[in-house]
């Protein structure tokens, strides 16, 4: 009993001298030398202000996205950048008394002008979840649940969108034999592949995604961060993420957030602090702030 | 490296004794003796019906007509008029009451939110619940029996009318339960509110409301107040729901078993057997279908 004891401790201070495992290490060679050649301009937000009723929970924010990258947006909580992706395909309209000032240009074409529908916005802009959220329904239902409702009935032509989208996701070889078993029945990394499956299905041009690995391990992570690098080139992401090695995995430009704490009234706004190209802001933020939270000292 | 103390005695993991674990014993004894309790009640009824009912039910008497007159013997005659007009009359409606109040509870869940109109709607619709059957029987007596007279369609009025509020507020519960991050999903693949509403919020809630319908359909298959004003009581067949007087199980049930002939008697027994395993059955059927329908839910 002592001696396995002893054995244990003597192992685990071993274990705590070893070099950190390489998979920790960033070997990504710094690109900021490279000249920075963005594609065309997909979305840009003109002095956003999003309000829920008076609150006024972002403030002021423009940028642009470029076509075929990876935009990441990151930040403490409650600064707003979820807010902001979900402006980019008017998901805000579903919640009651929010309102948005300032303008988004979607490839030209103002997002919150009159006469524009939100249902088109969002057959063009598809969004993932912080939370898998499947449909109670068959694997197959839910990923054919998209072009079902764009009026796509030929059985044949859904087979062949759900076999391509599923294979976009990765998540054709695990579910192949059971498309007819529930979309509830998978593992939180495979619904969430279901979920990016899903929004594949109907062709978007962006896809949006919310925090989509915080509930997931790091092999499920690793799997989808690996299926954003492939599909960036056929799409527009962007992606908020809590987790800043991901966002220097994944990213091409990133979007820094941060709260503006006005002691006068005690209200707290979110701010963009500062949106580059993901290396600039690692490794050389022009804000202080940034610097402040990138290195880990702050939120 | 450490070194080793005296061993120490093992923790104690065991519940503490003393108050808590009374506590526990006495709570836990209470909740088996409140199951039992009402476990009792429901056992004597269903032991009492199917004693002095069984042996009425025979094939002549769920389908033989027209039912006797209450003195004679038990064996003559059959309760097909009061099956028939049950089965019609309680189906009828169940048509009016089922669509209308999910559309009303997808109204005011969906689309009323809180505007004043769903507020109302759905405080009238509470206050409809209290109304006491026999006071919705004498409501469509005077609004529709005075001007067009008994039949069955009267009846279903009146059902209907008891079954709306049940509805109404049972799908309502039920659609409030479906999560939303399920209508935001389907929203970002661009689905109109109609689409969500149909191809996902109602399939998630289907069991829950096909419960609560089943409920409302079996309180009103049950009811006699109502029928009373409403289809009046007969002795024959009236195929024709939607004129002419009619009849109903418990109709039957409440003119036999008042009666002092013990023939009369037994055929109150039969008829409420009779009502009884209505029900179940249809119970039985909804279930099997609704599993159907929600065989993806877990």
């Amino acid at each position: 009993m002592e001696q396995s004891e002893q054995n244990v401790v003597a192992q685990t201070e071993t274990t705590t001298q070893l070099p950190k495992p390489a998979a920790l290490q960033d070997t990504r060679p710094s690109d900021a030398a490279v000249p920075d050649t963005p594609g065309p301009t997909v979305f840009e937000t003109k002095k956003v202000s999003i309000y829920y009723g008076s609150f006024r929970a972002v403030t002021d924010v423009s940028l642009n996205i470029h076509e075929n990258e990876i935009t990441a947006f990151i930040g403490p909580s409650g600064c707003g950048k979820t807010t902001v992706l979900r402006t980019l395909n008017r998901m805000n309209d579903l919640v009651t008394g929010a309102r948005v000032e300032g303008d988004v240009e979607y490839r030209g074409a103002s997002l919150y002008a009159k006469d524009v529908s939100a249902i088109s916005v969002r057959r063009r802009i598809g969004m993932v979840f912080q939370k898998p959220n499947p449909f109670p329904k068959s694997i197959y239902d839910n990923v054919a649940y998209g072009p079902r409702i764009n009026g796509q009935r030929n059985k044949a032509k859904l087979d062949e969108i759900v076999e391509k989208s599923l294979r976009g996701a990765a998540l054709w070889d695990e579910v192949k034999d059971r498309l007819k078993n529930s979309g509830l029945g998978l593992s939180g990394g495979q619904a969430q592949r279901l979920c990016i499956a899903r929004t594949l299905a109907v062709e978007p041009d962006v896809v949006l995604m919310d925090e989509p690995c915080s509930a997931l391990d790091p092999i499920a992570t690793g799997a989808i961060e690996d299926l954003m690098h492939e599909i960036k080139s056929q799409y527009t992401i962007v992606i908020v993420t809590h987790n800043m090695q991901q966002a220097t995995r994944v990213s091409d430009r990133t979007a820094f957030y941060s709260v503006l704490r006005d002691e006068k009234s005690d209200t707290r706004t979110g701010v963009l602090v500062e949106y580059g190209r993901t290396a600039q802001i690692f490794e050389d933020p022009h804000d202080s702030r940034t610097q402040a939270y990138v290195t880990g000292r702050m939120g | 490296m450490t070194t080793m103390a005296a061993p120490r005695e093992a923790p104690d993991l065991r519940e503490p004794k003393g108050w808590r674990r009374s506590k526990n014993r006495i709570m836990t004894v209470l909740m088996v003796l409140s199951f039992v309790l009402v476990i009792i009640p429901l056992g004597f009824v269903l032991f009492t019906v199917i004693a002095k009912g069984a042996s009425t039910i025979s094939w002549q008497f769920l389908t033989g007509s027209p039912i006797p007159p209450n003195v004679l013997p038990a064996g003559v005659g059959g309760m097909w008029p009061a099956v028939l007009g049950t089965l019609l009359i309680t189906g009828l409606a169940t048509l009016m009451a089922v669509p209308l109040g999910i559309l009303g509870a997808i109204y005011l869940n969906e689309y009323g939110g809180r505007g004043w109109l769903a507020a109302l709607i759905g405080f009238m619709s509470d206050v409809m619940t209290g109304v006491p059957s026999i006071v919705m029987g004498l409501f469509i007596f005077s609004i529709w029996v005075l001007h067009f007279g008994y039949s069955g369609l009267a009846g279903a009025f009146a059902l209907g009318c008891l079954m709306l509020p049940v509805v109404i507020r049972s799908s309502y519960e039920m659609l409030r339960l479906v999560p939303d991050p399920l209508r935001e999903a389907s929203y970002a693949l661009g689905a109109t509110k109609a689409r969500v509403t149909m191809t996902v919020v109602l399939p998630a809630a289907l069991g829950g409301i096909v419960s609560g319908a089943l409920l409302a359909i079996a309180r009103a298959a049950g009811e006699t107040a109502p029928l009373l004003f409403t289809i009046l009581t007969v002795t024959t067949a009236n195929p024709n729901v939607f004129s002419g007087a009619n009849t109903s199980l418990p109709s039957q049930i409440f003119s036999n078993a008042t009666q002092p002939y013990t023939g009369a008697q037994d055929r109150g027994w039969g008829a409420a057997l009779t009502l009884i395993a209505i029900c179940f059955i249809l119970m039985i059927a909804a279930r099997l279908v609704t599993a159907r329908f929600t065989r993806y839910s877990r």
